[in-house]
């Protein structure tokens, strides 16, 4: 049985029809086509998923889509605003915080929500903030540099 | 397989939905990852309850803290009355999950969750804390510790929606921890956890409570920590006793995260340090929150 649901990513509204049971993760990616935010472990362990709902942090693979009717959703794509890269995005490219590429989606949102919430994190801090997000490269040192040096220039 | 969604807009639609069969989704944190691990198939019936307003937040009444079943793990672990006056409680709020988890997740879903590694049950049980059930048929109070019956299970009936969690106020000469042993600092749940509230008057212990989490069926009070506690001075001598005691009432399962042997051997460490830190807090002595990620490294 098929629902309709409006979502709003990123700023545009999309008119879809979903099962109750489709995940905000599927409904994005295979229903909207947006295939920034990634599906790692399926299991809220690893973030790859991480979206922003409401501006706050929501592993996306476990989440109904129908719960996110009427919120605002932001993944990955829509952290460039008229195609210049976020300052975080940039930080990532230039202290080598992407290797493969598979984690950076989510390790970009949960660093957005991160900071928005504690603009000057120590690194501790960032650390475990980040720590529900895993790299598979095991490439932490450049993700947190990144994350550091943008705080440090707030 | 899921054939219908709702989403209730008040209290009374969502206590319709479960009368007739449905179950509530709050979060989704536990429900969706439960159904894709084969724990529980999502229910044929979902009604979402994210919606309703009036369960939402913490209030004070008296010397009660109300807080609405839809409050999440991170209202809770930031609010400035928990963490002076119900410090075991953002201790444990403050380590559920991830940013994420804690962003989305409820109290009032993970208490009805009835995790044995249910974080905040400890705190809650020390505290007294009693949750408000509500159905189509009224209201009943029922303490925390009698609301888990296992894992997974509880004593609500099918058509009962968890709605507030009230926590009575400790005295102000009381301090509380809950530490836990974990492998990692976020996106875990306790390998073994332990609650300790402890109320002084001048140098003695005149009250206190210890809970014990993943070392049982269900998180547990142990009336015989609280036993070598009280009359004591709250010193490392007692703390060891209580904390013995908290390890004999623990009946560990060997799985993937830890042994038997290991769980029980630890149940008396991470206890200790509970207690020691909830006596350190009531004299004022300063312990961060959460305290997990501190008093080890402290040892």
């Amino acid at each position: 049985m098929r629902v309709p649901l409006t979502l709003t990513v990123n700023g545009v509204a999309y008119p879809l029809e979903v099962e109750p049971s489709t995940t905000l993760l599927r409904a994005v990616r295979e229903y909207i086509g947006l295939t920034g935010a990634k599906e790692g472990c399926d299991d809220s362990e690893c973030g790859a998923c991480m979206m922003l709902l409401d501006n706050r942090p929501v592993n996306a693979c476990s989440y109904l889509a129908l719960q996110a009717e009427g919120r605002a959703v932001t993944t990955v794509e829509g952290l460039a605003a008229d195609g210049d890269l976020s300052p975080l995005q940039r930080a990532f490219l230039e202290h080598g915080g992407v290797q493969c590429g598979f984690c950076t989606p989510g390790m970009l949102i949960s660093a957005t929500a991160l900071l928005a919430k504690h603009p000057s994190p120590t690194e501790e801090e960032v650390r475990i903030g980040l720590s529900g997000n895993l790299c598979r490269c095991t490439g932490y040192d450049g993700i947190i540099k990144a994350v550091l040096s943008v705080a440090a220039h707030r | 397989m899921t054939q219908s969604y709702t989403a209730a807009e008040t209290v009374e639609d969502a206590l319709a939905a479960l009368a007739s069969g449905a179950r509530p989704v709050a979060g989704g944190t536990d429900l969706v990852v439960g159904a894709r691990q084969g724990k529980a198939p999502l229910p044929d019936n979902i009604v979402a309850i994210h919606h309703l307003a009036e369960l939402r937040g913490v209030h004070l009444d008296g010397d009660t803290l109300r807080v609405g079943a839809l409050t999440t793990h991170e209202e809770i672990a930031e609010h400035p009355l928990v963490i002076e006056r119900l410090t075991a409680l953002a201790d444990a709020a403050a380590i559920v999950g991830s940013h994420a988890t804690r962003a989305q997740g409820t109290v009032g879903g993970n208490l009805m969750n009835a995790s044995p590694a249910l974080e905040v049950g400890g705190p809650l049980m020390c505290f007294g804390a009693t949750v408000t059930l509500r159905s189509q048929a009224g209201e009943r109070s029922v303490a925390v510790a009698d609301l888990v019956a296992g894992p997974g299970r509880t004593t609500a009936g099918p058509g009962e929606l968890l709605t507030e969690v009230a926590v009575p106020l400790p005295p102000a000469a009381a301090g509380s921890c809950y530490a836990r042993l974990e492998y990692r600092q976020q996106m875990e749940i306790a390998v073994v956890g332990a609650s300790a509230l402890v109320a002084l008057e001048g140098d003695r212990v005149a009250a206190a409570k210890v809970a014990i989490t993943a070392l049982a069926p269900t998180v547990r009070l142990v009336p015989a920590a609280e036993d070598a506690l009280v009359g004591s001075d709250g010193g490392r001598a007692a703390a060891e006793l209580a904390a013995q005691a908290a390890a004999e009432a623990s009946e560990p399962i060997s799985d993937v995260r830890a042994s038997e042997e290991y769980r029980r051997a630890m149940a008396a460490v991470l206890a200790r340090r509970a207690i020691e830190a909830a006596v350190a807090r009531a004299r004022s002595v300063a312990v961060p929150v959460p305290a997990s990620r501190y008093l080890h490294a402290a040892e």
